[in-house]
């Protein structure tokens, strides 16, 4: 691994101040990704800012019909929280499907969303709900944050500092694992949001989106059924060696069919 | 950079380069070998310690993320020569043959079980699914963690 | 039966250790003074090397020392060999490889080694690698074997035409073609082996160290035949006389065949410690372990199988291109050969099999021996065939077996195929399976499966092995470059307690304490007074190794023949001082008798008497209680069985689960059948790897390695596997002293046939290995769409 600088923010500002004094450097909040990439030599930031004495980022509230989870809080706390089960069960299901024991007691949400990565879970939640991205600037629409492959709409000098996600009337999570990775090959988040239906995907394509023919099935007809039947286009999605665009899409009905199983409580 | 921390419940301090990883801090400055590492992915588990009662993977932290905490290894579980429960099961259901992933698979069981008091079958398996073992198929790895009296 | 002897299920010495982290792994060890390796590999499948520049990396901060291909061609290092000559069809040797342990001016692999950085820290040595400059020029690679056999395929050594090393046969290709005339019914099945990756969770690591007072010369490292490396070093790379090399492999996290052979980089860092006069440690990361260990498999394979009207197997052919990777690996010729065609009987009494194999290079990492070791291959063909005849002829896939079944009164049994079956009850083997697996009761789950939406498959595997390798005249005949015999010393200490010595290495195995009952039950010793040393050529007179499913049968018989010495000579002793006749001492769990007298003398005292022999003729008897034996094996050992595997497929997703695994194995006397359990379990583990998940990929057109780290090569997880049903039949071994057959390669070899003729049965069409979801998907979709 390259040399690097290392500074523990004491608070967001801190944390940015840091950062703009840094000639490259980068925030770390779990590093469930950094770590590993800077492990391969594929990273060489100049400095690296830990965010996890950040205290204030960590937590879970719900307030005004909307859980809104701190930046910091760790795929276990969300897992596990009470009122998160209560509020959007199908939100603590995609935390505590998040890699594995070990990475759920590091990874955070305002990381993984950050990340943009394609196969990660959250983006499909956070398009799936309309969840609002908070920053320390502004806050931003699920819909106008995904920008491309590991790319957001996060500019130089802006940092998450937690993410609103409104309680649906009824959400459901399903997940295809990569065979080896375990990350999404697919993942489909299905929410009746009580103002409409909402389809997020991740691990298909480039970046997480919005499955608007399945939307429009579910608003139809909310059952398994409706969204399971829907052909959904392979042009676009990735493919590998782990499966074809076409797998890949015919997946994303399926998730989408259990998704919702789930949601009505199958 | 100076890092302090506990460590098997005794006082540890080091200088160390920031990129220092925990797992390379343990091995290498302490000496504490039993710590193993088998991927640079975070995958394979062997490298799982215990930071402040939680599991985590000492391959993908700094040790200087450490400072303060309170950090438990595969050394650190026997007292007064007396294995761990969750070391005794896995020694009474052959639940290790080459013995590198071990450590890893003795400390995830101990979070396993800490969370899960009386655990399915399916429950383990999902849960160990942040340890990769070559050696024994996990029959027995899961029958330990099922059966271990903790 | 005692608590500790033979056939109980002790629980294992060696675990204290490991599960308090107090395990000695080649990583764990640091010498004063000890630098670290980073080898600069090729990131081309095929490339010329134009020049390599050293000169930054050397003047970098903390790089010890560089060195390159010319450095070693100019110490006139040896080239990397293939311990096994393989014969022709043509009567002709083999085609080889020069393999320099740095590439000289040609790179043939991603991963291939062109130059070595030593640094005073690992950070410093993998900068310093970063700053070795190469000038390459790329060239067109090739992967796939089939394609490499093609006209006008890359060459890739220019001594190898074709990229043909062997074209090699087996059998009698005249009676299998009248066989095959006679038949009234033909079964054709084209099969890929796919490549698989070893991935020992420990990856290699090696550390090499000097002693400039005694020209000694340590190496340690990651290997299962600590003395074929002291050998290799010594008389091929022609680093040091035998006698100035010592190899120490202390405990070995898990081997699977991929820590047998004789690597470049332990030769490096050897080499260079005593270069640069200090210790050099170099340890693998998963990458390189993906990049650079021996692969296994890669076959492509068609077969044919004659049958009569009722099903009865007149005559077998098949036709396998094996890929060797870009140079030939230690034993890496003889796994496609003769541990594979002379398996192609089975368990079967077809009386007419020929065989043929080319072996052929590609732009790959060498191939070699992986768990099973061409067995499985051999399994996977002849067990994918016959359940396909059964589909075909509409005969319950357990009945065609038995009708061709080599039958229990048929032992010793001459197979076409060269070997000689020693003995067997296949029958029994696969009666038990069926009965424990209810295959009875199949019919009602698979309509419960089919209730819920599920295919439900069931698919057998009756496989048979040729193990506990083996006497040393016939592989001599047969090409090998050693012989295959096993070492094994007894030392008895004056108090009492008994060191034993093996050639064998246990990289998970349990021989600490399987040999420890095997002493502990003939020589009446505690177990915890017997100390199994192992992995050290400056302990142990010699060895072998352990590969082969081959420690116990001949390992064990080894230490068994120096018990028999041991035992002969406390005879001696106990005759004198009790002056009576050898003729009438009677030993028995470690008490000499003198018949018909309540006269008695335990071995303990005997070996006091031994060390401390005040009362005896040392003219005629030597003092001490110390012997040494070797052991070569009479023939082959074959254990087999029968394992059932049910699998249960969601056609919308492609998914694949094993709803039931049951394994029923022969492997004769049983020593530690907790012990043998887990053998069987970790091997039916890598063979659902096998079937389900795992599949080495290179690009077929640039040559990358697209799995090259778990990311994309998926191994099996907790989740993955199911829970296995496994229990025994027991044929002992008639040749060996223990009766025992050897287990560690069983389930690897049963297990993917298995899992694949379930999977066919479940979804009624072919596909290859891995049945991942993705494949399944496609497969269900393309018999749909024949349908419609």
């Amino acid at each position: 691994m390259y040399q690097f600088e290392y500074h523990r923010a004491t608070s967001v500002e801190d944390a940015l101040a840091k950062l703009k004094k840094a000639s490259d450097g980068k925030l770390v909040a779990g590093g469930m990704t950094l770590i590993p990439t800077m492990k391969q030599r594929l990273a060489q930031p100049s400095d690296l800012i830990d965010l996890g004495g950040l205290k204030d980022l960590r937590g879970i509230k719900v307030e005004g019909g909307k859980v809104v989870i701190g930046a910091m809080t760790r795929h276990f706390d969300v897992a596990n929280s009470a009122d998160v089960k209560k509020a959007i069960p199908a939100l603590a299901v995609l935390a505590g499907g998040i890699g594995d024991p070990m990475v759920r007691y590091r990874g955070t949400i305002g990381g993984s969303i950050a990340n943009s990565d394609p196969s990660a879970d959250y983006p499909a939640a956070v398009l799936g709900l309309g969840a609002t991205i908070k920053t320390n600037k502004r806050e931003i629409a699920a819909d106008s944050y995904f920008k491309g492959l590991f790319e957001t709409a996060l500019e130089a000098g802006e940092m998450i500092t937690a993410v609103s996600f409104p309680v649906a009337k009824r959400a459901g999570y399903m997940k295809f694992p990569q065979p080896a990775s375990r990350y999404a090959m697919v993942g489909v988040f299905v929410a009746d949001t009580g103002s409409g239906i909402r389809v997020g995907v991740t691990g298909a394509g480039p970046c997480a989106f919005r499955a608007k023919d399945i939307e429009a099935a579910l608003a139809k007809s909310f059952t398994p059924d409706a969204a399971g039947t829907v052909k959904i286009a392979s042009k676009g999605l990735n493919s590998d060696i782990h499966g074809s665009a076409e797998y890949r899409a015919h997946l994303v009905s399926v998730m989408a069919k259990r998704a919702v199983a789930q949601a009505l409580g199958g | 950079m100076k890092v302090s921390m506990t460590v098997n419940g005794k006082p540890a301090s080091a200088e160390v380069e920031a990129r220092t990883l925990l797992v390379e801090y343990l091995r290498e400055h302490l000496r504490l070998t039993g710590t193993h590492v088998g991927c640079d992915t975070t995958q394979c588990g062997a490298c799982t310690v215990h930071i402040n009662g939680d599991a985590v993977k000492s391959c993908t932290i700094f040790a200087v993320q450490c400072e303060g905490a309170n950090v438990l290894t595969i050394e650190g579980l026997a007292k007064d020569g007396k294995l761990h429960p969750m070391q005794e099961s896995f020694k009474e259901n052959h639940g290790l043959q080459c013995g590198f992933c071990t450590p890893g698979m003795v400390m995830a069981g101990i979070d396993i079980r800490r969370r899960h008091k009386n655990p399915t079958e399916e429950t383990v398996r999902h849960e160990l699914e942040g340890n990769i073992c070559r050696c024994t198929g996990y029959h027995n790895i899961v029958k330990a963690i099922l059966t271990a009296k903790m | 039966m005692a608590e500790t002897g033979i056939g109980a299920a002790v629980r294992r010495k060696e675990d204290q250790r490991f599960l308090t982290g107090a395990g000695n792994y080649v990583d764990d060890i640091a010498r004063p003074g000890q630098t670290y390796a980073c080898f600069v590999r090729s990131p081309h499948a095929h490339a010329r090397i134009r020049s390599v520049d050293t000169k930054k990396a050397a003047a970098a901060a903390g790089v010890v020392a560089v060195f390159t291909g010319k450095d070693v061609a100019d110490a006139k290092l040896g080239s990397l060999f293939c311990g096994w000559m393989v014969t022709d069809r043509h009567g002709q040797p083999m085609k080889t490889t020069p393999h320099p342990v740095l590439a000289a001016d040609t790179v043939r692999y991603v991963g291939d080694h062109v130059a070595v950085v030593i640094g005073e820290s690992r950070e410093a040595a993998a900068a310093g690698a970063e700053l070795v400059s190469v000038d390459y020029q790329a060239l067109p690679a090739v992967v796939s074997s089939v394609a490499a056999l093609k006209s006008g395929a890359t060459q890739v050594h220019k001594d190898v035409p074709g990229n043909l090393v062997y074209d090699w046969v087996l059998g009698d290709q005249a009676a299998t073609e009248t066989a095959f005339k006679r038949a009234a019914h033909v079964t054709k099945i084209d099969l890929v082996n796919n490549r698989l990756i070893p991935n020992a969770i420990e990856p290699r690591a090696s550390v090499g160290d000097y002693d400039r007072g005694t020209d000694q010369l340590t190496l340690y490292t990651t290997s299962q035949n600590p003395h074929v490396h002291r050998l290799a070093l010594s008389a091929f790379i022609q680093i040091a006389p035998e006698t100035k090399i010592r190899v120490v492999a202390p405990d070995i996290g898990g081997g699977f065949g991929s820590k047998i052979f004789i690597y470049a980089e332990e030769c490096v860092v050897l080499w260079a410690a005593k270069k640069i006069g200090r210790p050099v440690k170099w340890t693998a990361d998963r990458v390189e372990a993906f990049q650079s260990d021996a692969h296994g498999r890669d076959h492509v394979t068609h077969a044919e199988l004659a049958m009569d009207k009722d099903g009865k197997f007149l005559g077998f052919k098949v036709s396998t291109i094996a890929n060797l990777g870009a140079y030939l690996s230690t034993f890496s010729s003889s796994v496609p050969t003769y541990l594979y065609g002379t398996l192609l009987a089975g368990q079967y009494a077809t009386p007419a099999i020929f065989c043929e194999v080319k072996g052929v290079l590609t732009h790959t990492a060498p191939v070699d021996a992986y768990r099973g070791a061409g067995r499985p291959e051999a399994t996977y063909v002849v067990e994918r065939i016959v359940e396909e005849a059964a589909r075909q002829l509409k005969i319950d896939p357990a009945e065609l077996r038995r009708r061709n079944f080599i039958a229990p009164s048929a032992f010793p049994y001459q197979t076409p195929v060269a070997l000689q079956y020693d003995s067997g009850n296949y029958v029994g083997a696969l009666d038990k399976a069926l009965k424990v697996a209810d295959y009875a009761g199949f019919a009602r789950r698979k309509a419960e499966s089919t209730k819920r939406g599920k295919l439900r498959g069931v698919g057998f595997s009756s496989y048979i092995e040729a193990c506990g390798i083996a006497p040393s005249q016939v592989v001599g005949s047969l090409g090998a470059g050693v012989g295959l015999y096993e070492a094994a010393e007894v030392r008895f200490n004056a108090t009492g307690g008994v060191t034993v010595f093996t050639g064998s290495h246990s990289h998970g195995q349990g021989h600490e304490t399987t040999f420890a009952q095997l002493v502990g039950d003939r020589l009446g010793v505690p177990i915890e007074n017997i100390e199994v040393v192992h992995g050290d050529t400056g302990r142990i007179p010699f060895g072998m190794g352990t590969y082969g499913s081959r420690s116990l049968a001949v390992g064990g018989s080894a230490i068994d023949k120096a018990m028999d010495k041991i035992i002969a000579k406390g005879r001696k002793i106990v005759a004198h001082l009790m002056e009576a006749s050898e003729g009438d001492i009677e030993f028995k769990k470690g008490m000499y008798t003198v018949a018909g007298t309540d006269k008695k003398m335990s071995l303990g005292e005997v070996a006091f008497a031994a060390y401390v022999p005040h009362k005896l003729p040392t003219d005629q008897i030597e003092p001490g209680l110390d012997e040494t034996a070797f052991y070569d094996p009479k023939n082959f050992t074959f254990p087999f069985g029968t394992h059932i595997c049910e699998v249960e497929v969601d056609p919308e997703t492609g998914r694949t689960s094993i709803a039931k695994f049951t394994a029923i194995d022969d492997f004769g006397h049983i020593v530690n059948p907790m012990i043998v359990e887990g053998q069987v379990h970790g091997g039916i583990g890598q063979g659902i790897g096998q079937a389900l998940l795992e599949a080495c990929v290179y690009d077929e057109k640039t040559g990358q390695l697209l799995t090259g780290s778990m990311m994309d090569y998926a191994l099996p997880r907790a989740d993955d596997v199911p829970s296995y049903t496994v229990g025994l039949t027991t044929t002992p071994c008639p040749h060996n002293p223990l009766g025992v057959k050897g287990c560690g390669e069983a389930g690897a070899i049963a297990a993917p046939a298995a899992v694949m003729n379930a999977i066919t049965d479940a979804i009624g069409a072919p596909l290859e290995m891995p049945a991942t979801p993705a494949r399944v998907w496609a497969a269900l979709q393309k018999r749909a769409a024949k349908a419609a």
